[in-house]
């Protein structure tokens, strides 16, 4: 009999339409693999065992009562613990939100949950996202099932390997600065990105407003593609929900998977190469952009020189935000209270004994870098500058996308580090996030698709960005990409991943 | 040799309401260097004639139709509360006591 769980989502939803297998049972098949390896990989904080089975108990009636389901009902999915679930624990990897169970869903849960998919549970992440390796998860680390001793990046870690570890065929993460693309980079996944605005921000706990953006975590691009358009589209309860409908990314997936690129231009970002990129890392690329040539783009190369400042304005908005948004995390509505251990215990001694015992030492430093930032008379100088640089990169992007369809470069500069190696040493950690950072900050929609190993044996992920709206670039240009690996390789990269 | 001071330190994270211990201000003080360094980085390119942009994407407000629409119910928002009387979040005292 098939293992279910080595399917892709897409051939899992054709498995269950054809009445080859019940949801029940691929639902069961995915459990049974989370208990079988995530004692070694802990990708998951919690597993949903019960409301997942009832959930494809619920599909499986509705299938045999001819009732017309969403294309991916009953194929269980993997949530990031930064998005809320109604009934589910929702800690954000923080120890100041444990046990506390969120009394509504997300918008994209809500979609998740209308469409059938049963949720399996909720993944490890870096607390609060911040981070790019999950050590900074208050509950854990989560281990690369490439190679238990290395990270699985971050923040989305969790969701990454659960995907990567055949825990799940499907995933949702969060990306503030590269926290699904660089998890899919580090660990042979699919990660994606989209237009900011084009999922629903409604019920992930903020980090950076004018940043975060949920979306897909697979093993294929059409997967991603598929999950894209059941997650994505308008929401009144998101005012920076885009109200334009989506563009056809499915189709768009299935197109490029045919493998003709012609008269596709393709940008080659100088910034986004040589200096810190490992030679392996750059190896893949190089024999990528080949693939992409005999498909029948045609590959030049673009400059875009602020994209050099990134990091830094990264790193003067991001904590600016994120001290705003946990302003919310005090003690009095939910979560965790801690009273002072002396003096009197007034609301505001609370608030900063709760925040001090509650958040990790990675949020700390960014909150009060954050709060140092936007303190009087630092503003203009601080947020405002970087707000400057913002406009700078998206200039960047609007020349280099007046003469080519999409940009791209390596997703992450290196394969995956070992546990620990870069915990003491956060701007070492920052660098993970160079080439991804720049689509956070101008709002435009990035994949990473896995290219190949490095000379160490790790995946390699290879960055595809498009203009905002126009995600379907993505799904063409990365469906051309993998198929044409594929077609090299013989079968999928995670075939070559070790058994766990 | 750090710029920002430990004392600077301690009365950002008072800002901050989150109480630290003397060592992580030792620490938190050697770190966030690392804004004066992104700052110098950002100034060689945010010069005045560059606008700001505060958002990705251009917006415009939004705007609906003033309605009422159903609210949470009391009983599942209290529930998730440190501590809840009569309906509402109770809290510690937030006056003082003179």
């Amino acid at each position: 009999m098939t293992d279910l769980t080595r399917l892709s989502a897409a051939e899992l939803a054709a498995t269950l339409a054809a009445g080859e297998a019940s949801s029940v049972e691929a639902t069961r098949a995915h459990l049974d693999r989370i208990a079988a390896v995530d004692g070694d990989v802990h990708a998951f904080l919690h597993v949903n065992d019960e409301d997942a089975l009832a959930t494809a108990a619920d599909v499986d009636a509705r299938r045999a009562a001819g009732e017309e389901l969403h294309p991916l009902a009953g194929v269980p999915i993997a949530v990031k613990d930064v998005v809320v679930t109604q009934g589910m624990p929702s800690t954000a990897g923080s120890k100041i939100l444990e046990g506390w169970i969120p009394p509504y869903d997300a918008t994209l849960v809500e979609r998740i949950r209308a469409a059938g998919l049963p949720i399996l549970g909720k993944t490890n992440m870096d607390e609060f996202a911040m981070g790019s390796s999950t050590e900074h998860s208050a509950y854990g680390n989560t281990h690369n099932p490439w190679d238990l001793d290395r990270i699985p990046g971050g923040s989305g870690g969790g969701s990454a390997a659960a995907v990567a570890a055949f825990e799940a065929p499907l995933a949702i993460g969060t990306d503030t600065g590269g926290s699904i693309r660089q998890p899919g980079a580090v660990t042979g996944t699919v990660g994606v990105k989209p237009t900011y605005g084009g999922v629903s921000r409604y019920g992930l706990i903020a980090m950076a407003s004018s940043l975060d953006q949920a979306g897909p975590v697979t093993r294929t691009v059409l997967d991603s593609a598929l999950l894209h358009e059941l997650i994505g589209g308008h929401d009144p309860r998101d005012s920076t929900s885009i109200p334009e409908p989506l563009p056809p990314l499915v189709e768009a997936a299935r197109q490029g998977a045919l493998g003709d690129l012609s008269g596709l231009r393709v940008g080659v970002v100088t910034q986004l190469q040589g200096e810190g990129y490992q030679p392996g890392v750059l190896a893949r690329f190089h024999e990528s952009l080949e693939l992409l040539t005999k498909a029948g783009a045609e590959v030049v190369e673009v400059s875009c020189p602020s994209f050099d400042y990134a990091l830094a304005a990264y790193y003067l908005i991001m904590p600016a935000e994120a001290s705003s948004n946990l302003a919310k995390f005090d003690g009095m509505r939910f979560g965790l209270r801690v009273e002072p251990t002396d003096g009197p215990v007034t609301a505001e001694r609370v608030m900063a004994a709760t925040r001090g015992a509650g958040f990790g030492d990675e949020v700390k430093r960014r909150v009060v870098l954050g709060t140092y930032a936007l303190s009087a008379g630092y503003y203009d100088a601080y947020y405002g500058s970087a707000q400057k640089v913002r406009t700078l990169i998206q200039r960047d992007f609007a020349a280099a996308f007046a003469k080519t369809d999409v940009l791209v470069s390596p997703t992450a500069p290196t394969t995956a580090f070992p546990l620990g190696e870069k915990l003491d040493d956060p701007l070492a950690m920052y660098l993970n996030d160079v080439a991804t950072i720049p689509a956070n900050l101008a709002g435009v929609p990035g994949i990473s698709v896995p290219n190949g190993l490095s000379d160490d044996g790790l995946p390699v992920g290879f960055q595809i960005l498009a203009p905002a709206k126009a995600d379907d670039r993505l799904y063409r240009v990365g469906a051309a990409l993998e198929s044409a690996l594929e077609s090299t390789w013989g079968a999928p990269l995670l075939s070559r991943a070790p058994e766990l | 040799m750090s710029t920002i001071s430990r004392d600077e330190v301690a009365r950002v994270a008072a800002l901050a309401r989150i109480d630290l211990r003397d060592d992580e201000v030792d620490r938190l003080a050697g770190e966030l260097d690392v804004i004066v360094d992104s700052i110098a980085r950002v100034r060689e390119v945010a010069t005045p004639d560059v606008p700001a942009t505060s958002h990705p994407l251009p917006l415009t407000n939004v705007f609906r139709e003033d309605v009422p629409a159903p609210a949470l119910p009391v009983a599942d928002v209290l529930a998730g509360a440190p501590d809840a009387q009569d309906g509402r979040f109770a809290v510690p005292q937030i006056l003082g006591e003179e």
